[in-house]
């Protein structure tokens, strides 16, 4: 046997360019906290200053949003509705489509369809948004209009849906994961019963990925409630207080568009508005997300030995 | 040394004692043929792992399956229910004859051959999401065949059956995963009995319990031979001589020698049954 290579000392245990690569990843990694603080900060500064002027009676309790007319109302109902008649439409259409194709392609497509549906759901994912939105206003909306009398030029209708099949490949691909995550071991003993394959994965496999599929679910409807071209661009920009998909509504995140774009001076009481909506709509996505992961630790919790 | 070529493996395995009749010698008294397994091969893909087995199972007997890891043993007995066709590229050939049917034939739905022949698997498997009582009755409701009003009934017996009435019968309302790793066991066995089968087919069914939990599934396959059929697959030796009336030993997809039980492990006819019995090898 060779004797051992004697370990020669150095001056630093770790050389200098190895501590540098170290700090410029601990940066990286605070930089984006960071971020996220001062978007709060200046989120609860500008909301608090609005809250100075109005108060939250008004905000909950008033049923008009008119902070652009002369006479000013401030309350939220007709925007937060806009924006959940849209997330119904949207998660009306994603969510059966979704479940099914994940349903599909997890329990029962050949591996050889799954290998081309998979990926081909997903590139719908990755479309532009602003293609899906001019897709509802010129080509979704007039052939509604032809279906459905009295169905405006601007509607909830027809960006919810386009919005839905946006959603689709999150719904999907998420629960694919979780019903694929189900132990064979179930299916078999489902199997070993006498259930046919139809109902092992109803009675057994979709019961057991449920908090998985919830979680998915739950992390669709809020990137429906966060979605702003789409609906920026088909659905309109009348706050209304209505539950009817024809007519024109505007959501939480088309009044930000509109208000950011337009000519209102910073400092103002209508500037000030987009914060009080950004902040409502960051306390709605980040509260779904919250029960997302919630739902989703439960569920991998479940079979790890 | 026991690595065979190829073209070895191939040709007819030599069974010395398989009964050509359907009736099987047990410790000197005759007994029918409950499965009868005539010419039987699988494959995983093109990967041969059967090469014709013949067997008779007795009725109303234990018969335990022998051999070292690889040897085929789980794959046997998974044809026995159709369950080796579930995996993907799987394939079988030749009979296998549940009192006198061939179950591999064109009009039998595997479906229904499963609630005539349970399965139970090595690892505890009740479901997560239902409790007790529900998984006791869980075959029932996957097949629509629960009789309102008799559920009751049926938890009780096939509790009672699997020695679990006197410890759950309180605790019926809990997820079946609270219990521990021998009750979830016996939990399986039970569920696999509400449907009342005909038999009952286990893969390692001990392998992942303790000597105590595993005397007392034991303790039940003696039971329960009454009035099941059932087909053990293990790698204890020491298990199958407790709990078997007849053994066969499996060596690389070939069975090599299936006798009484008591024959086998005491005057093995076949030099490799012999070599694996005594620790050569396995």
């Amino acid at each position: 046997m060779k004797p051992a290579a004697a370990i020669k000392p150095r001056a630093r245990a770790t050389p200098i360019r190895e501590r540098v690569v170290e700090y410029a990843l601990l940066g990286s990694g605070l930089f984006s906290i960071l971020t996220t603080a001062v978007i709060l900060a200046v989120l609860v500064y500008e909301t608090a200053g609005f809250f100075s002027e109005v108060s939250l009676a008004d905000f909950f309790g008033d049923t008009q949003w008119t902070p652009l007319f002369s006479d000013k109302h401030f309350g939220i109902w007709p925007l937060v509705l806009g924006t959940l008649l849209t997330t119904a439409i949207a998660m009306a259409v994603a969510l059966p489509l979704g479940l099914l194709a994940a349903i599909y392609l997890s329990e029962f497509a050949p591996e050889k369809v799954r290998r081309v549906i998979k990926p081909a759901l997903e590139v719908l994912a990755g479309v532009p948004t602003i293609i899906y939105g001019y897709f509802a206003l010129v080509f979704l909306t007039p052939l509604l209009q032809k279906l459905i009398p009295g169905l405006a030029g601007f509607n909830a209708l027809s960006p919810g849906i386009v919005m839905g099949i946006m959603i689709i490949p999150m719904i999907s691909s998420l629960s694919e994961d979780a019903l694929h995550a189900v132990p064979m071991s179930l299916k078999e003993g489902a199997w070993a019963l006498g259930a046919s394959r139809l109902a092992a994965v109803f009675r057994v496999t979709i019961p057991t990925a449920l908090s998985g599929i919830a979680a998915s679910v739950i992390l669709a409807v809020s990137r429906a409630v966060g979605e702003t071209m789409i609906v920026a661009i088909a659905a309109g920009q009348q706050p209304r207080l209505t539950a009817d998909p024809r007519v024109p509504i505007e959501t939480m995140t088309t009044y930000i568009v509109q208000i950011s774009l337009g000519d209102t001076p910073t400092g103002t009481i209508e500037y000030q508005t987009i914060f009080v909506v950004g902040a409502s709509l960051f306390a709605m996505t980040f509260g779904m997300n919250m029960l997302s992961q919630r739902l989703a630790r439960r569920f991998r919790g479940k079979y790890e030995p | 040394m026991l690595i065979e070529t190829k073209e070895k493996r191939e040709a007819p395995p030599r069974v010395r004692s398989a009964n050509l009749t359907e009736v099987v010698a047990i410790q000197n008294a005759s007994v029918k043929a409950k499965l009868q397994v005539e010419g039987l091969s699988a494959w995983f893909g093109t990967n041969k792992v059967l090469f014709g087995i013949r067997m008779q199972i007795p009725e109303n007997r234990v018969t335990a399956i022998i051999g070292p890891s690889g040897c085929g043993k789980s794959t046997f007995i998974r044809t026995l229910n159709r369950m080796h066709e579930m995996v993907v590229g799987a394939r079988v050939e030749g009979q296998v004859r549940l009192d006198g049917q061939d179950i591999y034939a064109q009009d039998i739905d595997p479906v229904l051959l499963r609630r005539r022949v349970g399965m139970v698997f090595q690892k505890p498997n009740p479901f997560p999401t239902m409790s007790i009582r529900d998984n006791v009755l869980a075959g029932l409701r996957l097949t629509r065949a629960l009789d309102r009003g008799r559920g009751e009934e049926i938890v009780e017996t096939a509790l009672r059956q699997a020695a679990l009435w006197e410890e759950l019968s309180d605790r019926l309302d809990e997820p079946g995963g609270s219990l521990s790793g021998g009750q979830q066991q016996r939990l399986v066995i039970a569920r696999a009995l509400a449907v009342e089968p005909d038999v009952i087919l286990m893969d390692e069914p001990c392998s992942a319990l303790d000597p105590i939990a595993t005397a007392r599934i034991e303790d039940r396959i003696h039971a329960l031979k009454e009035k099941y059929t059932i087909v053990i697959v293990t790698h204890n030796m020491q298990q199958a001589a407790r709990v078997a009336d007849r053994t066969a030993f499996f060596l690389l997809g070939e069975l090599i020698e299936y006798e009484n039980t008591n024959d086998l492990f005491t005057a093995p006819k076949d030099k490799r049954t012999e070599d694996y019995i005594t620790g050569k090898f396995g």
